[in-house]
């Protein structure tokens, strides 16, 4: 039988949604058992939710002062011993378990699949390669663990209708101290998280400041929607990296992705590419980003843009 | 004396727009530009400027790939690494693989720092640093935007889903970059002239006692689904309607 142990991605007391999706991509797995694991300083409330997770028997409470942030080195010595009985270890391909899980399957002896974006069966999984411009069919040994992380994107969410058992579990591994967290910081407000939003208005060079970038957040802040952002407006610092959407940034699947002044390069285009309906506004007919669009709208931002405003 | 040691990878250069093959065996590469993986270049940008600010003594510049690599290496050479060394194979291997190949150079040359891209842009896998770092037994930061060395350790910034962390970690470490790190320069070809005379070995994988299975098979790969053309509207007025048309906005 396929036993699936999920790592569970959380912060401040709260499970992160791409552990719903990844326990969603287990459950494709015909016949899996699928056990989640919440490594934490004080797991209570994230187990509680994990508890609740649709398909999941079990919940594993693994605390340890250690485990008060997500320090990849130390997480996976824990996640190795935990791993012992399972056939397949998953967690969401987020930074969090992008960061951990190649750790954890080096550990075990074994390689790792990125990036599942569908299931074949227990050991088949589809996964995209040079930026989703190419997708690979993989099949993988089935007398070794199956290490992967999993496209949140291409998953919904499970629903929270469970009911499974929350053991406490205690490691019993030295977990080593060379890596030890420092700080986080993150530019906090009310607007919706770019992940999971339903609706995206992200910005371009062209928006050419960080305070014309403003007109993106109040054309977002109009519509209910979560801001993104090309690289190309990050790296001119009119937008935090966090916003970035892209192949190193995040890819989202949002019901409605409106791009302002963003040209379309793969790069950026691979992140977008499971949105519902594509809107894009540039002043370049010729612009890659309308080959995408489901609707374009070819003239000049700082014209459209309060034009969209009043018509809204 | 602290060396660091950059792991880079030959790859299609960015720019190309790559194409399936028919057969679905694979992507077109004969007569495609191949260049040093993006984020592998901000890796030995980083290191050379360790090195220029006095902070590391020598730069190698490290690959696993068929010979045409030496080219690449060649590239990180003028660069200013000082030394570079191919780990030669002509197939594909899969990273833990790559990163047990890494891990004997690394046990050979006791780096104090190994800088790596955080991702290689065609198989898009983020795994080979952080692989390393666990067979290495040391700490991994991943997706670095600042590095800061500190005697015996070090201070990463990474750019993490919900903003930027920061770790401490006590060297020998592994890092990965992220594109934020810096900005590579541009080599010009004197510069490659001259790397001409700078040492290259060549290792063969085969011989260095790694064992090089292979867990996965890829069955095909194939072009991805193509999104139908949509339409062009002429106004900020007939887009509103054309998202209420599709039931996106009410
Ligand atoms: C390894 C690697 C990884 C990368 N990862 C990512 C990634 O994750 N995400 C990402 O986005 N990029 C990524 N990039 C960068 C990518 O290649 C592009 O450089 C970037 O997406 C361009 O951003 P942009 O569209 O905002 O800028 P540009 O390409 O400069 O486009 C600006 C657009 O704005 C239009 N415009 C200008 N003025 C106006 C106006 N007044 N009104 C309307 N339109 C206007 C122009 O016609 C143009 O189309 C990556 C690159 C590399 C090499």
């Amino acid at each position: 039988m396929m036993r699936i142990l999920v790592i569970a991605e959380h912060a401040h007391g709260k499970l992160n949604i791409s552990t719903h999706k990844t326990v969603q991509c287990a459950a494709q797995i015909a016949g899996a058992e699928i056990d989640v694991a919440v490594l934490s300083d004080d797991a209570s409330a994230v187990a509680s939710q994990a508890a609740q997770l649709a398909h999941v028997k079990r919940v594993f409470k693994v605390e340890h002062p250690h485990f008060a942030h997500a320090v990849a080195s130390t997480h996976a010595v824990a996640i190795v011993e935990l791993a012992a009985n399972y056939s397949h270890v998953f967690a969401p391909s987020s930074t969090f378990g992008k960061d951990l899980l190649p750790r954890v399957a080096a550990l075990l002896g074994v390689g790792q699949i990125s990036d599942v974006m569908a299931v074949e069966d227990s050991h088949r999984f589809v996964r995209p390669i040079y930026a989703g411009n190419a997708l690979v069919t993989i099949d993988a040994a089935k007398d070794q663990k199956l290490v992967a992380t999993i496209r949140v994107a291409s998953f919904q969410p499970v629903a929270t209708t469970g009911d499974a058992t929350i053991e406490s579990v205690t490691i019993s591994a030295t977990l080593p101290g060379y890596t030890r967290f420092s700080g986080h910081s993150a530019e906090h407000n009310e607007r919706p998280d770019l992940q999971s939003a339903a609706r995206v208005v992200a910005g371009g060079r062209a928006l050419g400041s960080a305070e014309n970038f403003n007109l993106i957040y109040q054309f977002a802040d109009q519509l209910g929607a979560a801001v993104g952002a090309s690289r190309a407006a990050v790296d001119a610092g009119y937008a935090a990296n966090d916003l970035q959407v892209g192949q190193t940034g995040k890819i989202i699947a949002p019901d409605l992705y409106i791009a302002v002044g963003i040209s379309g390069a793969i790069q950026h285009l691979t992140g977008i590419k499971d949105a519902r309906t594509i809107v894009a506004i540039n002043k370049d007919p010729e612009a890659p980003i309308f080959d995408v669009a489901d609707i374009g709208l070819v003239g000049d931002l700082f014209t459209v843009l309060p034009e969209l405003a009043k018509h809204l | 004396m602290s060396k660091i040691l950059v792991c880079i990878k030959r790859v299609i250069d960015y720019n190309v727009r790559i194409r399936v093959k028919p057969d679905g065996s694979g992507i077109v590469t004969d007569g495609v530009k191949m260049s040093i993986n993006p984020f592998d270049e901000i890796a030995l940008e980083e290191a050379v400027r360790l090195k220029e600010r006095g902070i590391a003594s020598e730069v190698i510049v490290v690959s696993l790939g068929p010979t045409e690599t030496q080219q690449q290496l060649r590239v990180g050479l003028a660069m200013g690494a000082d030394r570079a060394i191919l780990i030669q194979h002509d197939t594909a291997v899969e990273p833990v693989t790559v990163a047990r190949a890494f891990l004997k150079v690394v046990e050979q040359e006791a780096p104090l720092l190994v800088i790596t891209g955080k991702q290689a842009i065609d198989d898009d896998n983020a795994q080979t640093g952080q692989m390393l770092a666990a067979l290495w037994n040391r700490p991994q930061a991943c997706f670095a935007s600042r590095l800061e060395i500190n005697g015996n350790s070090a201070l990463v910034t990474r750019e993490v889903d919900d903003g930027m962390e920061t770790l401490e970690v006590d060297l020998p470490a592994v890092v990965t970059t992220d594109l934020r790190l810096n900005e590579p320069r541009y080599v010009k070809l004197p510069e490659i002239m001259k790397a001409k005379k700078k040492q290259l070995d060549v290792l063969m994988l085969n011989d260095m006692g790694v064992p090089v299975s292979q867990q996965f098979t890829t069955l095909k790969v194939s072009p991805p689904p193509v999104r139908q053309k949509g339409v062009l509207v002429k106004d900020a007025k007939e887009l509103i309607d054309q998202l209420k048309l599709k039931g996106v906005l009410q």
